[in-house]
């Protein structure tokens, strides 16, 4: 056990030892980080000396050592399109990604499930066939698709929900919430809608195919022949055996739902973290990427970890199982 | 050799594979309108009823005319035209066009990527195995769109602008292919860990056949059938991933627009009423894609033993 640990542990440190490095060559080799400071008239002395100060002309690993240093305390350098430090941007528009994240992630079990197990009990029901077919339309609807569509039906022809942005949101410290307002609620409805449903396929079916499985052991029939109710059988044995892989699995999409709300809030100018990345992508806005990029991979090492680590406690027979294949 | 062809057409007709494939009223459906958007997209310069590109033939005064059938259409634009006057269905077929032109490619990069990376980890085990998949493993705890966007904005950055336009397609296609090997990689390595202890390859390999020529010739095409399932359920991913990167504005330059440029530029007037600008392209995209994945799901039940 404290092996395995370890050995994860050190791998973890390796992804993100990898993951810094890519950050730091992009931050120090893609264009000159002095051009991109400074105005058009500084001298080339001035620059000089700028390069100095920064310690631009240190050997690479004294420098990798810095940014890695920095990075660890969150200090990412300026922006070099908003000319603000990039964590106060970051602080900024974390509450946005984090809200919309977490609000679809319920969504997406809150639906999903009861879904997956109705589909499971009901293999051959009108109703299952008309979910797995809506659940085959999530997979191959591009998640942006359904954004457009659902602004275009809920935001333009019926007026109802509001088509960008957070709406009202109120301020608690550092941060701020939609979820307290009308109008924050309102807004939310259809970027989260959008951002879980994905998931919510992915879930379904997963529960389905889990249900299917465990309503064929052993212990369901001799559940059966001791004359439990079939709500019993149902909910109280076969749901909560499929809870283990449901809720790692959903431990493990969190992360993926953090990168895609890259397009929901393109979408739908949601004012998080994913659309000052795509900004910065589209701008070349280096700090920006490099941060995010360490940041959204410290998150899914994170993830990671703890789900291996869930894993190996919960369930020994998922040991042997490969990861989860996201989407795309 | 014309009785061989002959011969091999009445296998393919007598062979499993045709006889699920007739069985299955949805599987053709899909396969006829892939094959239709295929046909529609290859040869759009010579099917689209307009040249969308050719500034010669495109009017500003028709600009935003809504499609056909309903009021205010012309009968010469069937899905009606865009903010610069430009045919509908004829941008669509030349957005295809780029969507299926580069899925493939990136398909096949990805193919080779992950088959050649697969066969080596398989064959040669020990440590190479164990860093290719060490790789692997962790490239694979990352969505692949992430990955691909990261490949895009690194370009963005160390070639100029103007550059990077001309090179866009290229970068697009190695983004999108890097992000998808691992997935064959995997599968090959499986395959290929069974092949090479069958007595087949130990007798090539007694027989003094080189390991490159065991792996290719021998090895290679036992893995081959879970390689095109994959293949195909990715070519489908390959185009929605395009369409997401063109949507976000980082992917093919709007010179050459695929499909997801031209549901991008459209979404701009989707609050003043011209819906069709965007709902048609992002309707052939749909279509594509589910086509393409009902296939690919049929190919996976097809080749399956188990399921035989």
């Amino acid at each position: 056990m404290i092996a395995f640990i370890i050995r994860r542990l050190f791998q973890s440190v390796l992804v993100m030892l990898a993951v810094g490095l890519i950050a730091f060559s992009l931050f120090r080799y893609v264009g000159d980080p002095i051009n991109n400071m400074v105005g058009q008239d500084t001298t080339l002395e001035q620059r000089e000396q700028l390069r100095e100060r920064l310690g631009l002309n240190d050997p690479f690993i004294v420098q990798f050592a810095r940014f890695a240093a920095n990075a660890a305390r969150g200090e990412f350098g300026i922006s070099y399109r908003h000319r603000r430090p990039v964590d106060d941007l970051i602080v900024e528009r974390l509450p946005a990604t984090l809200e919309l994240s977490l609000v679809a992630a319920i969504m997406a079990l809150v639906i999903g499930v009861p879904m997956g197990v109705y589909t499971g009990l009901h293999r051959d029901g009108v109703l299952s066939r008309i979910f797995m077919a809506v659940s085959l339309a999530g997979v191959s609807l591009p998640t942006f698709l359904i954004g457009i569509l659902l602004i275009l039906l809920f935001g333009v022809v019926l007026q109802w929900l509001p088509t960008f942005g957070r709406g009202e949101v109120v301020s608690l410290g550092w941060w701020t919430t939609g979820l307290l307002t009308v109008g924050g609620l309102k807004a939310l409805i259809m970027p989260a809608f959008t951002l879980a449903l994905f998931q919510m396929t992915l879930i379904m079916r997963l529960v389905r195919a889990e249900m299917l499985e465990v309503l064929r052991t052993d212990y369901i029939k001799f559940a059966r022949a001791r004359g439990l109710t079939n709500r019993a059988i149902n909910f109280g044995h076969a749901l909560k055996n499929t809870l283990v892989p449901v809720i790692t699995i959903t431990g493990l999409q969190l992360g993926s739902i953090i990168a895609f709300a890259i397009i929901t809030e393109s979408v739908f100018q949601w004012p998080g973290m994913g659309l000052l990345f795509i900004q910065a992508i589209s701008e070349v806005d280096i700090p920006v990427m490099a941060a995010y990029l360490t940041m959204i991979a410290f998150f899914f090492v994170v993830i990671n970890l703890i789900v291996d680590l869930l894993y190996y406690v919960v369930d020994p027979r998922l040991r042997a199982g490969g990861t989860a294949g996201g989407r795309v | 050799m014309a009785s061989e062809t002959g011969s091999r057409v009445q296998r393919f007709l007598d062979s499993d594979i045709w006889y699920s494939f007739t069985r299955s009223p949805i599987t053709v459906g899909a396969a006829i309108v892939t094959l239709a958007m295929f046909v529609a997209a290859v040869f759009a310069p010579w099917l689209a009823p307009h040249h969308p590109f050719d500034l010669a033939t495109v009017d500003l005064l028709d600009a935003f005319l809504p499609p056909a059938w309903i009021e205010g259409g012309d009968p010469r634009f069937l899905l009606g035209t865009d903010d610069q006057g430009r045919d509908i269905l004829s941008t669509i077929m030349f957005g295809a066009r780029i969507s299926l032109g580069v899925g493939f490619a990136s398909v096949v990069f990805a193919m080779v990527i992950g088959v050649t990376l697969g066969l080596i980890s398989g064959y040669l085990g020990g440590t190479v195995d164990s860093v290719i998949m060490r790789f692997a493993d962790i490239q694979l705890s990352f969505p692949a769109i992430l990955i691909a966007l990261l490949i895009d904005g690194v370009a963005r950055g160390v070639l100029p602008r103007d550059m990077h336009d001309e090179l866009a397609i290229y970068v697009l296609v190695f983004a999108i292919g890097i992000s998808g090997w691992v997935q064959y990689a995997r599968t090959v390595r499986g395959s290929t860990l069974v092949e090479k202890n069958k007595e087949y390859v130990q007798a090539a390999y007694v027989m003094g056949v080189s390991p490159l020529l065991i792996m290719v010739r021998h090895v290679l095409p036992n893995a081959m059938g879970p390689v095109l399932v994959i293949g195909t359920i990715h070519l489908a991913v390959a185009i929605i991933t395009e369409a997401t990167l063109s949507f976000l504005g980082v992917g093919v330059p709007p010179t050459s627009p695929s499909l997801g440029t031209l549901i991008r530029v459209g979404n701009d007037f989707l609050f003043s009423g011209e819906w069709w600008i965007t709902v048609f392209p992002g309707a052939a995209l749909a279509i594509l894609v589910l086509a393409v994945n009902l296939l690919g799901d049929w190919l996976r039940d097809a080749l399956n033993p188990k399921l035989r």
